[in-house]
């Protein structure tokens, strides 16, 4: 599956990690619904460590649009919220 | 559901929307296409903007540093020739523009950052508008309208991602990078009038001001001693040295300097 990190490009990662991953998305998922800025943190990093360690850089030019989306690294839950919640992050 | 999909889903949400508008996909094609290179144009500016605006930082850093180095210097010679006020003077402007000195450096490297990130985007966005540019004249070639639709689909939603990612990363920059111009002006004016040297970062309330004297004279008291004991043991020029290591002071006791005669 192609996973998109916003900000550095797309992985490859295999189907085998995408529960381990879904599991620390549902933690980054209660730590917005919680407003927890610190737990949103943590659970962020924890996630984006996992993708970067399971998968590898995609061919450059693919075209095959992502299966999942992560937010960078530095984003705020302000902005995934808005991510979520309002197209107008996404310009154009 | 969890955040990665819901990301993904909005994405998707958009390129279906861009998709949906079209008629002739052929034809929409080389439209995209021309969107796909002002984009590319778009990242390259904001590249430059960026690279500029860091080294702009780097030229201020440079002078603020000239001066803390120009202070330093001058506050020692006062001390030679005696005059401990004038020293403490000199020491306590000098603890001003450090302040501003560390402000500087930290947003140089976060600059620094945002350009090596928009360089990537620039290097990813052009494999991939590259690799438009091969399917879309294939698709206008072999298919007819009906059956290019559903080609042109995957490729077009694949654009579409790497062109919304690539919009926001470029929008971050230039707020960023906007900022970052603010204040490199302001301080560029701060410079220009002279009057860096009575700012200790912006206004603050009077207790916040007292607190900060009182912790900047602790810190030029300190020094003020240093170059105290090292002008009695003859080494005035030694005193940067002699905090980072005493060992060099040591081994060259280069030039000593037996008062208030030393030029400059």
């Amino acid at each position: 599956m192609i996973v998109r990190i916003l900000g550095e490009g797309q992985l490859t990662v295999p189907e085998s990690a995408v529960a381990e991953l879904n599991e620390l998305d549902a933690e980054l998922e209660g730590a917005v619904e919680r407003e927890d800025e610190a737990a949103f943190g943590t659970a962020l990093a924890a996630l984006l460590a996992k993708l970067r360690e399971v998968g590898e850089p995609a061919e450059p030019g693919t075209l095959e649009p992502s299966g999942l989306i992560v937010p960078q690294e530095d984003a705020t839950m302000a902005e995934v919220r808005q991510l979520l919640t309002d197209e107008g992050l996404i310009p154009g | 559901m969890g955040v990665m999909k819901r990301v993904q889903l909005v994405f998707r949400a958009k390129a279906n929307k861009a998709l949906d508008r079209m008629e002739d996909p052929r034809e929409t094609l080389d439209y995209s296409y021309q969107q796909q290179l002002e984009l590319l144009q778009k990242v390259r500016r904001g590249v430059a903007d960026v690279a500029t605006s860091r080294k702009r930082l780097e030229l201020q850093v440079n002078q603020l540093q000239q001066s803390a180095d120009k202070l330093t210097r001058q506050a020692q010679d006062s001390l030679a020739a005696g005059r401990e006020d004038l020293a403490r003077e000199a020491l306590q402007r000098k603890a001003g523009i450090a302040t501003q000195l560390n402000d500087l450096q930290v947003q140089y490297v976060s600059l620094q950052g945002e350009e090596e990130k928009l360089t990537g985007a620039a290097q990813r966005l052009q494999a991939k508008v590259d690799a438009f540019r091969t399917k879309k004249e294939t698709i206008k070639a072999t298919y007819t309208a009906a059956e290019a639709q559903t080609r042109i689909s995957e490729a077009f939603t694949g654009i579409s991602e790497e062109m919304g990612d690539v919009g926001m990363a470029i929008q971050r920059a230039e707020d960023k990078t906007e900022q970052m111009k603010a204040r490199a002006g302001a301080i560029d004016e701060l410079m220009a009038s002279g009057a860096l040297d009575d700012v200790v970062g912006g206004p603050r309330d009077d207790i916040q001001a007292e607190l900060d004297r009182m912790g900047a004279s602790t810190g030029v008291d300190h020094e003020l001693e240093q170059m105290k004991a090292a002008l009695s043991s003859g080494a005035p020029r030694e005193i940067e040295g002699a905090q980072a290591g005493a060992s060099s002071a040591e081994a060259a006791p280069a030039q000593v300097v037996d008062g208030p005669q030393d030029p400059e």
